[in-house]
């Protein structure tokens, strides 16, 4: 019998039907030690509130609470005040740049070697994925205290030659969906120019902000220079109605924003705001089209969508949406929704319930402007709160979902035909954060780029950031810039 | 015959080589742990294709590759662990066997009775340097001697003369010299082709000139596979499958030498073109080194511990 008709006669090799469940893959939470009542934080010391108020935290993740807060009333603020206006005049102002960087590189220093326990308890305690935490919210909120820490000493420097002067005590008041790293925004840069600060942590996210407490003791930091005052939006408010408080640095909802304008109309008090947006996401068709859609699903799915800056919108060139639109919904096949412990999640839980709640909502209401939706029919926990990406598509500008911020992971997709139609579409918003651009040419990238009315721009990539980069809006996203040298400007006085 | 314009249009697709790294570094987070690990360890000895292409290759080296590639794990160790651990891993033998043409026969021989494959690389592999009439009877030979696979490689010369034509017709050739019972492997020779772009159009011109897997590498360049270059060529099967309803074969040899990294590998493939692909038929591993790996840390998996490394046979 010759090779040949041999080898057809040969058995072939069985044929095998491989399925593949990724098995869990958790993060030790050995590390992670929860108090059951946790207290404010006040002239370098943890303190019960005067009131002994304290409300329930959730972990988003299971539904099941977590522990108690402590609700901080008016004579808690007073007293962190006169202790922030104490460190103020009689230490921290009167130290001298290379000193009280030498605390900020510290912190930084102590941020990184516990950054495993940060990372896991930012997990728990908000619901974003740990790959997330681990490789994104806390290396990068030890990046602004080391980048801050270099501006300490040469402010000299930074104001073309003129000499400035720390505004005094600022009130900070930071959001829930990058609780440390936010707390790293606002920290470094007032600490660095010699300002001292009461911060306000997001009433569902307060525990790393505690934790940064036990590094700033480490640390060394001088009693009252850092105060932290948790709580609901009662404590905010308190805060910018307070006159002991020369500043105020926001970032949250424009709606709170508003509020915060009108509230501090009349007064002397600085104001910083970095609020909402809708930011579109251009993809033309000479894009790298695979790499787009990656950039597409960073930019909405990133952090469950709860992302100021998130790419909301995605303006995509006809001639290649259906193919562009195939290739998003077979890579959200893959996406993982579950458990934020897990290390193979993708998308972890919705901050809150209430979060939830509104994102369902904005959700029916698209779905109610009858505009086509797609959802992937994953696995989600049967407890906790989670919500499978999705996009609606073939929208138009005044369809709901392109005007209204979700700060969920729901994308809304509509078509352009020309880079100026691309170009007024993502200008068509009351937002102005950020937008993407994705093109492989160089000419059209830049063109386009200098003409979009946003704080940021990416060009092939998105949600991209380094403590250098000025980060914030135009119109209803806010006023002034975080990060970079602009970073500092909100914090001194000019002249004086 | 010339490649169909939409073919030509979707393969020229642009790729950016830092969003491209930043997907594979994703894949290289995923962690594989306790059955998914196995399932994965098992499935990779599976889709090895054991390989030597030396000139000093020998009947009696081939003979002793091919009873490595049929028993993986020695028998006397297979038994002793049989007696210590129930349940321990269901080992099978190996894909392929790959040698140079004047093996195949020994090759043949000594796989008898066995599923191991025979592959066989014709075509004046690696550099291809002959005429196409001297080309197509080598693998002709090959396939007469008995080889079940034929890997060649594309004419990187003409590729880069930019007479893509010619690589076209070519492959086709080579698909006809080798009857329908044969499988075609077409090495793109990844290393020498220089931009992503080159790696996916010329992905594109083998599938539509009859392949049945697309290789990256031949081992004879100092570039071998990288996830990279093989992420591209992944999604090439999967456009070019949404194009013609054909399912291509990938094949990345050379430089895959740990079990974590084929675990990566398998990972990307799931996640790029889904289960289909997750089966000897549509995936293979081109490494020698690599097999001793998987099978540590499968007894590893299994046991607990470590074996020390002189437990398990070099060949």
């Amino acid at each position: 019998m010759d090779q040949i008709s041999e080898r057809a006669s040969r058995e072939p090799a069985a044929k095998f039907q491989f399925s593949l469940e990724y098995a869990p893959a958790m993060e030790s939470t050995a590390a992670v030690k929860i108090k059951k009542q946790n207290a404010l934080f006040i002239d370098g010391e943890f303190v019960a509130p005067e009131s002994g108020e304290y409300f329930k935290s959730i972990n988003p993740a299971t539904g099941e609470e977590l522990c108690e807060i402590a609700q901080a009333g008016a004579s808690d603020l007073a007293k962190a005040v006169a202790a922030a206006r104490r460190a103020y005049e009689q230490v921290w102002s009167k130290m001298p740049g290379k000193e009280r960087g030498r605390y900020l590189f510290r912190i930084a220093r102590i941020l990184q070697e516990r950054s495993r326990e940060f990372a896991v308890l930012e997990t728990i305690d908000g619901g974003k994925p740990i790959s997330e935490a681990r490789d994104f919210d806390i290396p990068l909120a030890s990046n602004y205290f080391f980048y801050y820490a270099g501006w300490a000493d040469k402010l000299d420097y930074a104001f073309g030659g003129r000499a400035v002067k720390p505004r005094g005590v600022c009130g900070q008041i930071i959001p829930w969906n990058f609780p440390l790293l936010m707390a790293a925004w606002k920290l470094a840069p007032a600490l660095a120019t010699g300002n001292t600060c009461i911060l306000k942590p997001a009433e569902t996210t307060s525990l790393t902000a505690l934790l940064l407490a036990e590094v700033l003791q480490e640390a060394g930091l001088p009693p009252g220079v850092v105060n932290i005052l948790t709580g609901d939006g009662r404590v905010g408010a308190m805060l910018c109605q307070h006159p002991g408080i020369q500043k105020i640095a926001f970032t949250g909802s424009t709606e709170v924003g508003k509020s915060i304008v009108s509230e501090l109309a009349g007064t002397n008090k600085g104001l910083t705001l970095e609020l909402g947006g809708k930011s579109a996401n251009i993809i033309f068709q000479d894009a790298a089209l695979d790499e787009a859609v990656e950039g597409a699903v960073r930019g909405i799915y990133f952090n469950q969508g709860h992302v100021c800056c998130a790419g909301s919108r995605l303006l995509i060139e006809e001639s290649v949406q259906d193919l562009f639109l195939d290739k998003l919904k077979s890579r959200m096949e893959t996406l993982r929704v579950g458990n934020p412990l897990d290390k193979n999640t993708d998308i972890g839980a919705i901050n809150s319930k209430a979060q939830l709640t509104k994102i369902q909502e904005l959700v029916a209401l698209g779905k109610s402007e009858s505009c086509t939706f797609y959802q992937p029919d994953c696995a989600i926990p049967s407890q906790g709160y989670y919500h499978r990406p999705c996009f609606f598509f073939d929208q138009s500008g005044s369809s709901s979902l392109q005007r209204l911020e979700i700060f969920g992971p729901v994308l809304s997709v509509q078509s352009f035909r020309t880079p100026e139609e691309a170009i007024a579409k993502a200008n068509d918003s009351v937002y102005g954060l950020a937008a993407g651009i994705w093109s492989e040419k160089p000419s059209k990238v830049l063109k386009v780029a200098s003409r979009i009315k946003a704080g940021v721009i990416w060009t092939n990539c998105y949600n991209r950031f380094d403590p250098a980069a000025p980060f914030g809006g135009y119109f209803e996203s806010g006023w002034g810039r975080e990060g970079g040298i602009y970073g500092l400007h909100p914090y001194v006085e000019e002249g004086v | 015959m010339e490649i169909t314009l939409s073919s030509l249009s979707r393969a020229r697709q642009h790729i950016d080589a830092v969003g491209l790294n930043a997907r594979v570094a994703d894949f290289q987070k995923r962690s594989m742990k306790s059955h998914s690990k196995v399932d994965l360890l098992q499935l990779a000895v599976r889709m090895v294709d054991l390989t030597t292409l030396e000139g000093f290759d020998t009947k009696g080296k081939v003979q002793q590759l091919c009873e490595k590639a049929k028993n993986p794990i020695a028998f006397a160790l297979r038994n002793e662990f049989f007696g210590r651990i129930r349940n321990f891993p269901e080992i099978s033998p190996v894909a392929a066997v790959c040698v140079y043409p004047n093996h195949v026969k020994t090759a043949r021989e000594t796989l008898a009775g066995s599923s191991v494959k025979v592959a066989s690389v014709a075509g004046y592999f690696p550099a291809g340097a002959g005429t196409l009439e001297l080309r197509l009877q080598d693998i002709r030979d090959a396939v007469q001697d008995g080889a079940d696979e034929i890997d060649i490689v594309i004419n990187r010369g003409a590729f880069l003369e930019g007479n893509l034509q010619k690589v076209y017709d070519e492959v086709k050739a080579a698909k006809e010299a080798c009857t329908p019972a044969v499988h075609l492997k077409v090495i793109l020779e990844t290393g020498e082709l220089g931009t992503y772009e080159n790696i996916r159009m010329a992905s594109f011109i083998a599938m539509e000139a009859g392949a049945d897997f697309i290789k990256t590498s031949t081992g004879k360049y100092p570039i071998a596979a990288t996830m990279e270059s093989t992420l591209v060529m992944l999604r090439a099967i999967s456009d070019f499958y949404k194009l013609s309803g054909r399912q291509v074969g990938m094949k990345p040899a050379g430089g895959i030498r740990t079990a974590k990294q084929a675990i990566q590998y398998l990972v990307m493939v799931k996640e790029v073109l889904g289960e289909a692909w997750m089966t000897p038929d549509y995936f293979r591993f081109g490494a020698s080194t690599l097999l001793n790996d998987l099978l540590r840390q499968i007894c590893k998996e299994a046991l607990g511990y470590y074996f020390y490394d002189n437990v398990f046979a070099a060949d």
